[in-house]
């Protein structure tokens, strides 16, 4: 979780990630921030965020992304 | 059948009455019924090429969705004897099995797209000359049916939507008409669910759908109408209408391209309101935008949405974007490969995306000077950012207004290759707004040479600042909210200005033909 929350603070700092619930519902991730994000964590993690999961339910918080991240790895 | 005709008119009101005499549970057919009879109207032709679209795209999705229940009932019933790995194996050959039926329908129908848009204008890069007929069987609509269609199936491959089980059900999605001529293009999750249920007669809905539809047509007829031939004239010839010419005929083409295909929406729109159906909206104030990432935001957005979705993140997830990423993470450094897939992804989007609008140079190259400025843009992020830490003028109103109309002349600019016949016209149609000296046009009354006379420019100016009111109000909530929360008298007095306003001052008269809409050809 710490290295998530490391590749988010890198993209935007001024966002305290460990309570924003609502990062694609308030407009604070766009889609390049996504792909950037998608990109970091495949270098980071591992594992590949494919299109059909880039969905607000995963992406709205860092835990949401997080649990993603662990669904996929157990996947892959 | 135009939006603006009487014909339409007639249709819309014999299809509302019929439908809300009509059992409810027989609603959605007598909906296709008529979308089928509108398109039969236009081109008795056309109807092949929907129905093609719609049962390969329909037997598509069955097959897709027939592949998720194998899948479950298999898994279910093998739960126990299953190792995980034959379990990933099976899920793996299955989703292989999904990706064909999608290639399927998406192969197809691009391919119906492609011959029937796109054939002259490849045969004219190798030969130097088009084959001249294909535009002629270029059915209504086509870009957007076969989209909506597209997408449809790939929700369904995702498991995002469940595949239409109705073959007629299903060709009322790709065919209803009022969207069928220039979008939105919408999602099966979002229409689907309005457009089959059973709607009985609700004032609300349908005095919200006819003030729409005239909303719609105030801006088409007294403005996109009337605006119409000037530019007609000032794109004609660049030999002659050069330098503020080229000004006025961007300024003006921009507000005209606005005026039609945000009044097309908003007939559509209402149309559907007007029988219960609720269709998703296609625009958000877009020239109120401060920066081209913006407007994109908020101009055509069912079509931004759609290349997000369905272009964008595919092209900038796939292995092979992935894998130039961490080549170029390794061999150029981490800046370098952290951006790569953003643009190399956009540049795919802004390409199709231009190819979608028209098969010509013109559409590609506007397509592709969009890419350069975002990123240009999304580049120098950074300084804009130190730059409004660094001045406290950047937060006012009057800096965001200047942003606003630099962003709008940007459009203008960029709008351009939509009204020139070659990219090289284009550029010199630009560059002689710098080169000719006839910027006395303005105070000559040259400009009232051009087919719009001094009456039809008051009556646009006053039609933009109306226009422009309703945009302000709206920032505040729903106008038409508005409008109904006031007293009876009030409101009837809105409602019948806004008609007289249409019937006395509408761009039509005896033999007055109206416009087809801008978007119609896309």
């Amino acid at each position: 979780m710490d290295e998530l929350l490391e590749i988010l603070n890198d993209l935007h700092p001024d966002v305290d990630f460990t309570t924003e619930t609502g990062l694609i519902d308030n407009m604070i991730l766009d889609s390049f921030d996504i792909v950037t994000l998608i990109s970091e964590i495949s270098e980071n993690f591992d594992v590949t965020i494919s299109a059909e999961y880039i969905i607000p339910e995963n992406f709205n918080s860092a835990q949401a992304l997080y649990a993603l991240i662990e669904k996929l790895e157990d996947e892959e | 059948m135009l939006f603006t005709s009487y014909e339409f008119i007639g249709f819309i009101f014999a299809l509302a009455i019929l439908y809300y005499v009509f059992p409810k549970k027989l609603q959605w057919m007598l909906l296709l019924l008529f979308s089928y009879l509108f398109y039969w109207i236009a081109n008795p032709i056309y109807l092949i090429y929907i129905a093609v679209t719609t049962v390969t795209i329909w037997g598509c999705g069955r097959m897709i969705e027939r592949n998720f229940a194998t899948q479950s009932e298999y898994l279910k019933a093998n739960k126990e004897s299953l190792t995980k790995e034959e379990k990933k194996a099976y899920k793996n050959s299955k989703k292989s099995a999904r990706g064909r039926w999608l290639l399927l329908g998406v192969l197809v129908n691009l391919g119906i797209l492609a011959v029937v848009k796109y054939t002259d204008f490849i045969v004219g890069i190798f030969t130097g000359k088009g084959l001249g007929f294909m535009d002629l069987a270029v059915p209504m609509g086509i870009s957007f049916y076969t989209f909506q269609a597209i997408g449809y199936l790939i929700d369904v491959k995702r498991g995002t939507v469940k595949a239409e089980k109705n073959l007629f059900k299903f060709a009322l999605f790709v065919s209803f008409f009022p969207q069928l001529v220039q979008g939105p293009i919408s999602r099966f999750g979002d229409l689907s669910q309005t457009l089959y249920a059973e709607h009985r007669f609700d004032w609300t809905n349908v005095s919200y759908g006819i003030e729409r539809i005239m909303w719609g047509f105030f801006k088409k007829l007294i403005i996109a109408d009337r605006v119409a031939p000037a530019v007609n004239v000032l794109i004609s010839d660049v030999s002659v209408y050069h330098g503020a010419y080229a000004f006025v005929g961007m300024v003006l083409y921009t507000l005209e391209l606005y005026a039609d295909f945000t009044g097309g929406i908003d007939v559509t729109i209402g149309v559907a309101q007007m029988l219960g159906i609720r269709v998703t909206e296609n625009f958000n104030r877009p020239y109120f935008s401060t920066s081209l990432k913006e407007y994109w935001r908020r101009w055509h957005i069912t079509m931004c949405q759609w290349f997000r979705e369905f272009v964008f993140y595919p092209v900038s997830t796939s292995k092979a974007i992935q894998g130039l990423a961490k080549f170029s993470r390794k061999h150029f450094g981490d800046n370098i490969g952290k951006k790569l897939p953003v643009y190399v992804s956009t540049f795919v989007v802004w390409f199709a995306t231009g190819i979608w609008h028209g098969a010509s140079w013109n559409f590609i190259v506007w397509g592709l000077l969009n890419w350069l400025i975002l990123m240009v843009s999304e580049e120098l992020e950074p300084l804009y950012d130190k730059f409004h830490g660094k001045f406290r003028f950047s937060n006012t109103i009057g800096y965001r207004i200047f942003m606003g109309l630099r962003t709008l002349l940007l459009i203008c600019v960029l709008n351009m290759f939509d009204c020139y016949v070659s990219v090289s016209e284009t550029f010199h149609a630009f560059l002689t707004m710098f080169t000719s000296a006839n910027y006395s046009i303005f105070t000559t009354g040259e400009l009232l040479n051009l087919g719009v006379s001094a009456l039809d420019y008051i009556i646009l100016l006053c039609g933009v600042l109306v226009m422009l009111i309703v945009s302000m109000v709206q920032v505040k909530g729903s106008v038409r909210d508005q409008i109904a929360a006031k007293p009876y008298p009030v409101r009837f007095v809105i409602w019948f200005a806004l008609f007289l306003v249409i019937l006395l001052v509408g761009a039509y008269g005896i033999g007055y033909d109206s416009s087809q809409f801008i978007y119609n050809r896309f």
